[in-house]
């Protein structure tokens, strides 16, 4: 059995406004939500900058009770959970209980609660044996990630397969690819999947400060994360998240829903070489993308839009660049392609799925994203990236990749529902 | 009984799938460093579980845990890899050898054989709860020293992927690839992944999960779920569907397996301890909605997708969760399933306690094995059975009979349920 697999609900909690169309407004305008660190104060810390949603749980629809027991990535998928219903018109009762599952991307999980419980039990680190008598109900849920699964699985009544999918930061690509191989395979007709990140807490902070991977340019936030350009010195860490309701494609027709598109194709591999240097041909990224136009059966030529993993690191930005023209060819010259990442930052394992919003509603509009900040390009990124302003462009196919720490390397096609190869 | 389910139909076609053998194990348990010595103390009734030795857990209200004593990495793996790597990942890359080297496998040299290919092999795991005592003491750093002690390495020593990535580049896995969390159902979820990348034209799939956090931090975590013993005494502490169930020990460990595509296994001599014929996930609705929970469900689905019924099944390896609800639960849809004692149960994770990501597949390790030797390893401790439950347990000593088919359950705390038939060799 090898269904369709369309995309029918969008939700979105992403950095400078919760909700899709906050969401697409931001890509649409150029505009960046990248700036100094609110949340605690940074000074001690190397890199300063992110991209934080101004978020209040309340406003947003939960309950004072959520509000409580769900961690802030909870929260973050619960609410993308929700929107993406209701932007698909489903009804809870209109769903088999039993043929629907829920997959949730995250690299990080419960990270922001954990460490602001680990400063409670251990006195602020004073205590190795940390103190049991400060022990919160909900430290559980932070300490296991596969508490978004099951929250997301309660709030829409999913009792299909329900699990987290932790492949770092391709995470929100590899959840969604999960979902479509269990709606292709016939296990259950609807999943709702997506990724919740929220990883921006001191830890985080300062893991990725030791590696020089999150960007210094502390004097400029605004102006911090910079894809493609030959002044880039990092990525922006970031949080956010988004879900989708995925149906099979009859499933969706019978009920007369709007299809976004047609998960095509999606492969990831692992490039077997380090846990975050990248060899700079990009090989086992290219191997992912020929996959999955293999899967779409899509001529590479007729890729309208490539939306890039784009993190603003030296390697990466080389690298794909590389797997892009290996797979693409001629047509990789031609193809606009950008990183969202240059304004929403990049939020580990949510940013698979926020991008997969971002090309559904590439195809939606006849509009592409630009890649911000893209003023010096580097003669080794010498592609279309669709510098500082939105391009309108028909798309009928999409292609997005994501590449991350352990090595993996992912790729997905979205189609449209009728698009002739 | 008759399996009457409607799922049967509702799961894909079997015909024309590739079947998924086993032939690599490995394992670190409490109760034993490598298959064989965790697989004899396992049928002789030896416990991995006691009091934290490593650390003062005297002012914790449990203090019993099932740790892996004598585990000295530098034995088992390269020197370059101890700064980057926490506890999980040492005993992940040990046990992933361990299993490889068992199925006498080189995924290196197999890349270079026709079938295979660079991507023809690769690795799916399961954790929940990352590198935890390295992020202990990483974060401990921070907030005493500064954000400049953080090591280099806490980047990626921490995350769930952590296991997949390090077994991904350890043996030059580069074909799809996977991580899954499904609290202690995730390494059933594990399997059930990499069985479907079989499908999708992997030849050999390292598959698995483990779990380490028993440090300070880790143990006080884990007794925020609620449902730890609080007893001190090693043999009674964790006891399921007994009338004395008060919660479970947490433990470290779990099991890696070599699955293969059984065209690709046989052409190259693998020896086959037997089949992932069915696998299938549910979860359970919230408390209190009134539907009924999805463990039996979840058995049925997979048993119907290995296209056996209820009167195949020769032993069942259950979840065991050790609280009085949840076995009530269980032992419920083992009735349902098979009527009132009407399958061998046990649960030999007694010996271990709960594993978490590594749980499930030790208790796979252990169906395999069970199957080879026609043996049916024993519940430990248990002698006050709850009379209610109407099970078979399998107590105190082995019993022989001789197996060809078994069921792993396993739940995971929010609602996760999975299961898993395995079938021996001759039966497949």
């Amino acid at each position: 059995m090898n269904r369709s697999v369309a995309i029918t609900g969008i939700g979105v909690v992403a950095p400078g406004g919760v909700g899709k169309k906050a969401f697409w407004d931001l890509l649409v305008s150029g505009r960046t939500a990248t700036r100094t660190i609110s949340f605690f104060d940074p000074s001690r810390f190397r890199s300063q900058v992110a991209a934080e949603v101004d978020f209040d749980p309340q406003r947003s629809g939960l309950s004072p009770r959520e509000a409580r027991r769900l961690d802030r990535a909870a929260q973050f998928a619960v609410v993308s959970a929700k929107e993406c219903m209701a932007d698909s018109g489903l009804e809870f009762v209109e769903l088999d209980p039993h043929r629907t599952g829920v997959s949730v991307g995250s690299a990080v999980g419960g990270t922001t609660g954990l460490e602001r419980e680990y400063l409670v039990l251990s006195d602020s680190g004073r205590l190795w044996e940390v103190d049991s008598d400060y022990v919160s109900p909900h430290l559980f849920d932070a300490f296991v990630p596969s508490s978004l699964a099951a929250e997301v699985a309660w709030t829409v009544g999913a009792e299909g397969p329900a699990t987290v999918v932790s492949t770092g930061c391709t995470s929100g690509l590899d959840s969604v690819g999960y979902a479509r191989d269990l709606i292709a395979e016939g296990t259950v007709d609807v999943m709702i999947a997506g990724a919740a990140d929220t990883p921006i807490s001191p830890i985080a902070v300062s893991c990725f400060d030791a590696i020089k991977a999150t960007t210094p340019r502390n004097d400029d936030p605004e102006h911090a994360s910079r894809p493609f350009d030959r002044t880039r010195n990092g990525f922006v860490l970031a949080e956010g998240a988004a879900m989708f309701v995925l149906e099979e494609l009859e499933h969706a027709r019978a009920r007369g829903a709007h299809v976004y598109g047609v998960i095509g194709g999606y492969a990831t591999r692992c490039n077997a070489y380090h846990m975050t240097g990248l060899r700079p041909d990009g090989h086992e990224m290219a191997e992912a993308i020929r996959h999955s136009l293999d899967q779409a059966r899509l001529n590479p030529d007729l890729v309208d839009y490539v939306n890039a993993h784009g993190s603003g690191t030296k390697q990466n930005d080389r690298h794909e660049t590389a797997a892009f023209k290996e797979t693409l060819g001629q047509h990789a010259y031609e193809v606009p392609i950008s990183s969202i990442k240059s304004m929403v930052g990049h939020s580990l394992g949510a940013i698979g799925s926020i991008e997969i919003a971002a090309c559904a509603l590439a195809m939606e509009n006849g509009v592409v994203p630009p890649t911000a900040n893209l003023h010096e390009p580097d003669p080794e990124c010498d592609l279309d990236y669709v510098p500082n302003e939105a391009r309108e462009h028909g798309v009928d196919a999409v292609l997005s990749v994501g590449s991350g720490f352990g090595g993996f390397q992912s790729a997905m096609v979205i189609t449209r529902e009728e698009t002739t190869r | 009984m008759t399996l009457a389910t409607p799922a049967a139909q509702e799961t894909p076609e079997r015909t024309g799938r590739p079947t998924a053998v086993i032939t690599g194990i490995g394992v670190a348990a409490p109760n034993g460093l490598g298959t064989e010595q965790w697989w004899q103390s396992t049928l002789r009734g030896t416990s991995g579980i006691g009091p934290v030795v490593d650390y003062d857990a005297s002012r914790y209200p449990s203090r019993l845990v099932g740790r892996i004593d004598g585990f000295e990495a530098a034995e088992h793996i390269p020197g370059r890899l101890l700064p980057q790597t926490d506890r999980v990942t040492r005993l992940a890359l040990v046990a992933g050898a361990e299993a490889l080297a068992d199925a006498d496998a080189n995924p290196a040299e197999l890349a270079e054989q026709d079938g295979y290919g660079e991507y023809g092999c690769g690795v799916v795991t399961s954790n929940a709860t990352g590198g935890f005592e390295f992020t202990h003491r990483e974060i401990r750093k921070l907030w005493t020293q500064g954000p400049q002690q953080v090591s280099v390495y806490e980047s990626f020593a921490w995350f769930y992927a952590v296991n997949t990535g390090q077994l991904s580049i350890r043996n030059k896995l580069r074909g799809p690839s996977g991580v899954l969390v499904s609290e202690q159902a995730g390494g059933l979820d594990a399997i059930g992944q990499s069985r479907r990348t079989l499908r999708q034209g992997v030849k050999l799939s390292l598959t698995g999960g483990m779990d380490s956090s028993l440090d300070p931090w880790g143990l006080v975590s884990h007794l925020a779920s609620g449902r730890l013993s609080r007893s001190d005494d090693p043999a009674t502490a964790y006891l399921p569907f007994d009338t004395r169930a008060a919660g479970h020990v947490p433990g470290e460990g779990g099991a890696m397996l070599v699955l293969e595509e059984e065209t690709a296994a046989r052409a190259r001599g693998a020896r086959v301890y037997g089949e992932i014929a069915g696998y299938a996930a549910t979860f359970s609705p919230r408390p209190g909605s009134g539907r009924p929970p999805g463990l039996e469900r979840a058995a049925r689905l997979a048993l119907a997708d290995s296209g056996l019924g209820v009167e195949d099944v020769d032993v069942v390896f259950a979840d065991a969760a050790g609280l009085p609800t949840a076995d009530d639960e269980e032992a419920a849809a083992l009735r349902a399933l098979f009527g009132p004692y009407g399958v061998p149960v046990t649960a030999p994770k007694t010996l271990t306690g709960r594993l978490y990501g590594g749980g499930a597949p030790l208790d796979v390790a252990a169906a395999l094995l069970a199957l080879r030797d026609g043996v049916i390893p024993p519940t430990s401790g248990i002698d006050r059975p709850v009379p209610e439950h109407r099970l078979d347990l399998v107590r105190g000593t082995p019993r022989h009979a001789p197996l060809r088919t078994a069921l792993v359950l396993a739940r995971g705390h929010g609602g996760f349920n999975a299961a898993v038939v395995v079938r021996s060799p001759e039966a497949a």
